[in-house]
């Protein structure tokens, strides 16, 4: 087998055997099974509790006997209500404040004949129970105003229906509201990913890096095998890594949603049916750029430390960069075609977040594209020789700071004095 | 096989670590580094490696470069020991020497011979952070010759070991030399040097002071030095011309003289002064040559 391989499958089964990814990953399984089935373990403990807790017993009291069972149709229309009647006022109130009831409602009849309520509510009281109340009284009162206008039944339904509205899209790529909703949805969705990914593994390929440097054992892998081999059969091996775990979260999604009663592709549970081929293809390709130059980056810093306490503290700078980049895509999601938003989607570590972002939610031309998928790849190249350099000097480097200094001393130990 | 530094120079900053270092060091001997702390040792075990480039000068072997295309011929112990500590010593020799270009198979076999040479056959499914220190370096040093390189480099070998274990790596190293291994060592206890070596080169800050084989060198120091242990006062003898240094033990003392005619002059002056015990010329050892090479240029 080629020496890249072999350090790539030996990144990979380290990790993949070790304590801390075993523990990480069941943690998460279990608790995307436990989400997505978190229904029917709330129902499951709920049929254990006594019945009709859920339903909000209501005992009413109308001086217009007429208007109690609009009432309770409006009432029962908008969630689980009891309604009782035929207590008077003071025996509701009794059983109100003894908790057997949820609340007690007297109507009157104000001087303009319309329907006014008190509700006597116990100590635990719920505010949306009272509104969902107060709205049904609300419709009672209508149709009461409606009945004494002398108002046609069809005139009140057809006040009551909404307008129809419809949008058309023009143009070949034009988007309806709906389809730029779901695109935007897809497109948080991989900026998330990418953000997620690149603060786990990125912080894992440091440490990885700076764990062989503090055991020394580098000094021999760096006689055996190039630095910039060492440096990608680690990203690679991580990206492995990274793949498995998302496709075993993936798939324990997919399973927990099927278990629930979800039915249809993978695609399709996740709400992402009618999403066109070419924006997850351009999310892809962006992903793993955007996963390289980061990565690149995090080995790059993770040569420079000595002690692998200090690992954390040197990929500060990236994670800021990848925080600055997520808060500037999350700003663009709702002003995709500003020109700051135009300008940031050509620089390196922005433009993965950002140029895919516009990809998804705008119509740009695919020059365009073709220029920020070539900064991206030229700038990988650029740090994956600068990273590479500053690797095979860091690495024979043992101090205890960490800076720029450091960077510096690295490339001079790693190139001929002039 | 030939493994030739010209010029080889290093310089760090303004700090020069090695300068202008011309070696020849011939195939299937084994040669020695002999140097002070910070003598430039490490620095060019590094630039022979090609770990680091040399600033100047040339380093060849076999007539070419150097590179990762020869990495399985190269084996290399660095004075920085460094495993993975929380690998088993079984998985982590393999997976170096599959890296050195050896298959499983046959890293599998080496390894079970060189765990029972060295006496420690049950650390094999070991965690290596487990290990006492010396096991440690015993694990490092199968590490560099699994492979069966051609030119096997060790910086400080010996360092930190029991004098058990330090036999027991001599005699490998030994072996090695005899099976046809090109070994470049480097150490700072004379001894050792003087024991394994044909040629050497005593490096002082980052200059070769000496260099050539053990006994030109020894010969071409010149001075002796001459035992001496009688009943009467010898400290009159420091002030014949041509001894270069006196110490006195009890009733015998040990000078360094000039040359063989000095030793002559001596032993008329003593006989017929009393009863000598003891009169002895021997040849210097590598540590005198040393410390007069090395102790003379910090003045």
């Amino acid at each position: 087998m080629n020496k890249f391989l072999i350090m790539v499958v030996q990144t990979f089964k380290s990790r993949v055997k070790s304590k801390s990814f075993v523990i990480s990953t069941v943690i998460t399984l279990a608790l995307i099974l436990l989400l997505t089935n978190i229904q029917s373990i709330m129902e499951a403990f709920e049929s254990g509790e006594e019945d009709g807790n859920n339903t909000t017993e209501i005992s009413v009291v109308s001086e217009e006997e007429g208007w109690i069972p609009l009432f309770e149709e409006q009432l029962s229309s908008a969630g689980p209500f009891e309604v009782e009647q035929g207590q008077s006022i003071e025996e509701a109130r009794e059983e109100v404040e003894a908790g057997e009831l949820d609340s007690a409602l007297e109507i009157e009849k104000d001087d303009a004949g319309m329907p006014a309520a008190t509700e006597y509510v116990g100590e635990q009281s719920v505010p949306s129970t009272s509104e969902t109340i107060q709205q049904a009284l609300q419709q009672v009162k209508m149709n009461v105003a409606a009945d004494q206008a002398e108002v046609d039944q069809a005139a009140i339904e057809a006040i009551n229906s909404p307008a129809a509205y419809e949008t058309v899209a023009l143009g070949e790529e034009a988007h309806t509201p709906e389809e730029m909703q779901q695109t935007q949805g897809l497109v948080y969705v991989m900026l998330f990913l990418l953000y997620l990914t690149v603060m786990m593994y990125g912080s894992m390929i440091a440490t990885e890096v700076a764990t062989e440097k503090s055991s020394r054992v580098m000094e021999i892998l760096i006689s055996s095998v190039s630095p910039v081999s060492q440096m990608f059969a680690k990203i690679t091996g991580i990206a492995l890594l990274g793949l498995l775990q998302f496709s075993l979260i993936l798939g324990a999604g997919y399973i927990g949603i099927l278990q629930n009663g979800g039915e249809g592709s993978l695609l399709d549970s996740f709400g992402l049916s009618d999403i066109q081929l070419d924006v997850i293809g351009y999310g892809i390709v962006f992903f793993i750029l955007g996963y390289f130059l980061y990565a690149t980056l995090a080995a790059t810093l993770g040569s420079l430390v000595s002690r692998l306490e200090d690992a954390q503290q040197m990929i500060a700078p990236m994670i800021y960069l990848i925080i600055i980049a997520f808060f500037i895509s999350v700003f663009g999601l709702n002003a995709p075609d500003t020109s700051f938003i135009t300008i940031t989607s050509y620089i390196p570590f922005f433009s993965p977040l950002i140029m895919f972002l516009r990809v998804g939610m705008l119509d740009i031309p695919a020059w365009e594209i073709a220029l920020s998928i070539g900064v991206l790849a030229g700038s990988i190249i650029l740090l994956a020789l600068i990273g590479a350099r500053i690797y095979k000097g860091g690495v024979l480097m043992y101090g205890k700071s960490s800076s720029i200094k450091d960077i510096k001393q690295a490339i001079q130990l790693s190139k001929k004095e002039n | 096989m030939t493994l030739k530094l010209h010029n080889v120079s290093k310089q760090f900053g303004g700090f020069t670590a090695v300068d202008q270092l011309s070696l020849e060091i011939p195939e299937k001997q084994i040669f020695g580094f002999l140097g002070a702390n910070g003598a430039g040792k490490t620095t060019t075990f590094r630039m022979i490696l090609g770990l680091i480039e040399e600033s100047g000068g040339e380093i060849t072997w076999n007539n070419g470069m150097i590179g990762y295309g020869q990495s399985h011929l190269i084996g290399y112990l660095p004075e920085e020991r460094g495993l993975y500590p929380k690998m088993k010593v079984v998985d982590q020799l393999v997976y170096l020497a599959r890296l050195r270009g050896m298959n499983r198979s046959d890293a599998l076999r080496e390894l079970e011979f060189w765990l029972e040479k060295f006496k420690v056959p049950d650390y094999k499914k070991r965690k290596v952070e487990d290990l006492s220190k010396g096991n440690q370096q015993k694990i490092q040093f199968i590490s560099a010759v699994l492979h069966k390189p051609k030119l096997l480099i060790l910086d400080e070998p010996f360092s930190g070991l029991d004098p058990v274990n330090v036999e027991m790596l001599k005699e490998a190293v030994v072996e090695l030399k005899n099976a046809g291994t090109s070994i470049v060592f480097s150490s700072h206890r004379m001894e050792h040097v003087e024991e394994l070596c044909e040629n050497l080169c005593i490096l002082h800050h980052g200059k070769p002071v000496l260099h050539g084989g053990l006994k030109e060198i020894k010969r071409s120091f010149g001075k002796k030095n001459v035992r001496v242990s009688a009943d009467f006062d010898l400290d009159y003898l420091k002030e014949i011309p041509g001894v270069t240094k006196f110490k006195r033990y009890g009733d015998s003392c040990e000078l360094q003289v000039e040359n063989e005619k000095v030793s002559q002059v001596i032993f008329k002056e003593i006989t017929g002064k009393g009863f000598v015990r003891t009169f002895d010329l021997e040849e210097p050892s590598l540590n005198d040559i040393f410390i007069e090479k090395v102790g003379a240029s910090y003045e």
